[in-house]
């Protein structure tokens, strides 16, 4: 193994791959290819991975809603199709009775779901927009971007049903000028004028998308006549919860106090993000599993590739294996020269691959951005894996580079020399 | 300096046995320059194989500076291969992306002697066979004389006890043949011992013995006067 650090072993190979050009080069195309599309693809893979982690990240996983829809079982004397409205009064009950939630945000809204609109009004335009009635933790639930020097609704905004609102980025658009202050700014909304306090932009996919009107829920209770009822509410269980026992449990509690059967499942609506996030994770580490698989098969194919020129290769220079060999080089010397050949191939061809790809993710990279418009957010490769698939390239090199090594030392010195 | 001793030699060919060596018995001094002659079929390229250590006898001892080459391993027979012998081939067989230097330097690099040391026995070498100044040259910018030297410079590069030349002139015009036999015979006054394969008689009596090889036997063995090269180049 001693010859494997000598100057002079890799004078000689260089001597033989720089000698056979176009050889080395399409050998190497094929390793380069591979993981050139390793490097990417899994670049790529990570960068969605990295994207959908970002939209959740602003949303709490373990966050469900809730809206009453109709009953499908008769029950105490009630008949089947019975509405059922929810209330503040099932809030209260239910942020006394289940000690899983951390939050509970009772939301109304109108524009939604067959209800009118809100008609906002600034100067002489106007619009027709959905509008919310919210507490201040829905924030926490359902992030959103404030601009710079707005706020979102708070406690005292709800305390004394102020008259203001936060409006979506794109009402603004509609009704602001470029660089127009909206903050302090007073609009009418069905009539009523509102003070705007914030402009805002969603993070991630909601109702609300970016022209909805947010109002104090108290305010909205009083405007629109809601009384205590409300649209849905949004419940994050406590982080060590799972939010789906969370959600069997807020709606045993509902069923019981709304006279409705166990067993029926009509009465509440839900949805939870707990198994939506399982599913994406499950999604994500599938395009994970698929690009490794895709990557490494790759890699096999341009290492076999590799394999395949050399073993031709050794056919082509038998002669010259010969003649090495009656110049007095041992089995070993021709096999260790021909292995080395092929690892250093690989490894020359990986490294150019690992190269092109990271340039690639590079470009890539700073083309999107932080654009939301392309679910790709840092596309990079772990340093492990581009060692360890290194490595094995390498490896496999090796393994593949036996097969022409032993073949080359297979055949008989006088059988390379014979005179054709 | 050779010593074989009722040497045999069959080929299987398929199912029939093709016996090419029938009981050899010959040797060859320091400093020799023995002819072996024969039509094709004669068994003498299996002779030079089997005394170049590329191809073994079935039976029959042989014996090179004293010492037994028998049973070798393949490492083993090129470890001897390369301290005992040089080979020069009909068709040069020089390696085709290596300079002529780095030709001539390959069985020194089998050696493992320093680069240093290995160029500048190349050079010394290449200037025996009077192509100092072709030494960058890769085979393709030589001419079959040329090349057939920078083999020869090869051959000697490792300093071996016997030099093997395969039909050194069966792929050139008779001028080179005669510039290539000159070389050869300069080198065997220097007290080299080389065996030539050949068929063409007038190389044969180039040399100073011809052993005459025939179905497998030698027919004759005689001492020749020499013909000088020189007076030809």
């Amino acid at each position: 193994m001693k010859f494997i650090f000598e100057r002079d072993t890799w004078q000689e190979i260089y001597g033989a791959i720089r000698k056979n050009k176009i050889r080395t080069i399409i050998t190497v195309i094929g390793v380069t290819w591979g993981v050139f599309l390793f490097v990417v693809l899994l670049g790529m893979a990570k960068g969605l991975d990295n994207s959908f982690r970002s939209q959740f990240n602003d949303f709490a996983t373990n966050t469900m809603f809730l809206w009453g829809q109709q009953t499908s079982m008769p029950n105490n004397g009630f008949k089947r199709g019975r509405g059922m409205q929810l209330t503040l009064d099932d809030v209260e009950a239910l942020e006394s009775q289940v000690s899983d939630i951390e939050y509970i945000a009772p939301r109304n809204v109108t524009g939604q779901w067959g209800t009118p609109p809100g008609q906002f009004v600034r100067g002489s335009k106007s619009g027709a927009f959905k509008v919310f009635g919210d507490y201040p933790t829905i924030d926490k639930v359902s992030k959103k971007k404030i601009f710079d020097g707005g706020r979102f609704i708070n406690e005292e905004d709800i305390k004394y049903e102020r008259k203001v609102c936060v409006i979506g980025e794109d009402i603004y658009k509609q009704f602001y000028d470029k660089e127009e202050e909206a903050i302090g700014d007073f609009v009418k909304i069905n009539g009523i004028y509102f003070k705007v306090i914030g402009v805002y932009k969603p993070t991630q996919q909601g109702f609300e998308g970016d022209d909805s009107i947010f109002l104090p829920f108290t305010t909205f209770q009083t405007i629109f006549n809601q009384g205590r009822n409300i649209s849905w509410m949004v419940i994050t269980a406590k982080a060590d919860k799972n939010i789906v026992n969370t959600e069997a449990k807020i709606k045993t509690a509902l069923k019981r106090m709304h006279d409705v059967h166990p067993d029926d499942d009509q009465a509440f609506g839900s949805f939870n993000l707990g198994e939506e996030v399982a599913k994406v994770n499950g999604f994500l580490s599938g395009m994970r599993l698929i690009t490794y698989i895709v990557g490494i098969a790759t890699l096999i194919a341009g290492v076999i590739a590799i394999g395949n020129v050399l073993l031709i290769t050794v056919k082509e220079r038998t002669r010259e294996i010969g003649v090495r060999r009656a110049l007095g080089a041992t089995p070993a010397e021709i096999r260790g020269q021909i292995m080395l050949e092929s690892i250093m191939l690989t490894f020359i061809a990986g490294l150019i691959g690992f190269v092109f790809g990271t340039i690639v993710l590079w470009g890539v990279n700073s083309a999107i951005g932080n654009s939301d418009d392309v679910p790709i957010l840092n596309p990079t490769v772990d340093f492990f894996a581009v060692v360890g698939a290194l490595l094995s390239i390498v490896l496999l090199g090796t393994i593949i580079g036996l097969i022409p090594a032993q073949k080359a030392v297979s055949i008989k010195p006088i059988e390379a020399l014979r005179e054709e | 300096m050779i010593e074989i001793k009722d040497l045999h030699k069959s080929y299987q060919m398929g199912s029939n046995s093709l016996h090419v060596l029938k009981g050899i018995n010959f040797s060859v001094k320091e400093g020799e320059l023995v002819a072996i002659m024969g039509s094709s079929g004669s068994g003498k390229s299996t002779l030079l194989n089997i005394l170049g250590m590329l191809d073994e006898a079935d039976t029959g001892s042989y014996f090179l500076d004293q010492v037994p080459i028998k049973g070798l391993n393949e490492t083993k027979a090129a470890q001897y291969r390369n301290k005992f012998l040089g080979f020069v081939f009909q068709s040069f067989n020089l390696i085709n992306y290596k300079s002529a230097l780095e030709n001539v330097a390959l069985p020194l690099y089998y050696q493992r002697k320093k680069r240093k040391e290995r160029t500048e026995k190349a050079m010394e070498y290449l200037g025996k066979v009077s192509l100092a100044e072709w030494a960058t040259h890769l085979p393709s910018e030589l001419s079959g004389g040329q090349k057939q030297r920078v083999a020869i410079a090869r051959a000697l590069a490792a300093d071996p006890k016997v030099l093997l030349a395969d039909e050194p002139t069966g792929a050139l015009d008779s001028k080179t043949s005669y510039e290539v036999m000159d070389i050869i015979q300069g080198i065997n006054d220097e007290g080299k011992t080389i065996l030539v394969v050949t068929h063409e008689e007038d190389i044969a009596n180039m040399c100073k013995r011809i052993v005459h090889l025939k179905d497998g036997v030698i027919v004759e063995d005689k001492a020749v006067e020499q013909v000088r090269a020189s007076q030809y180049v």
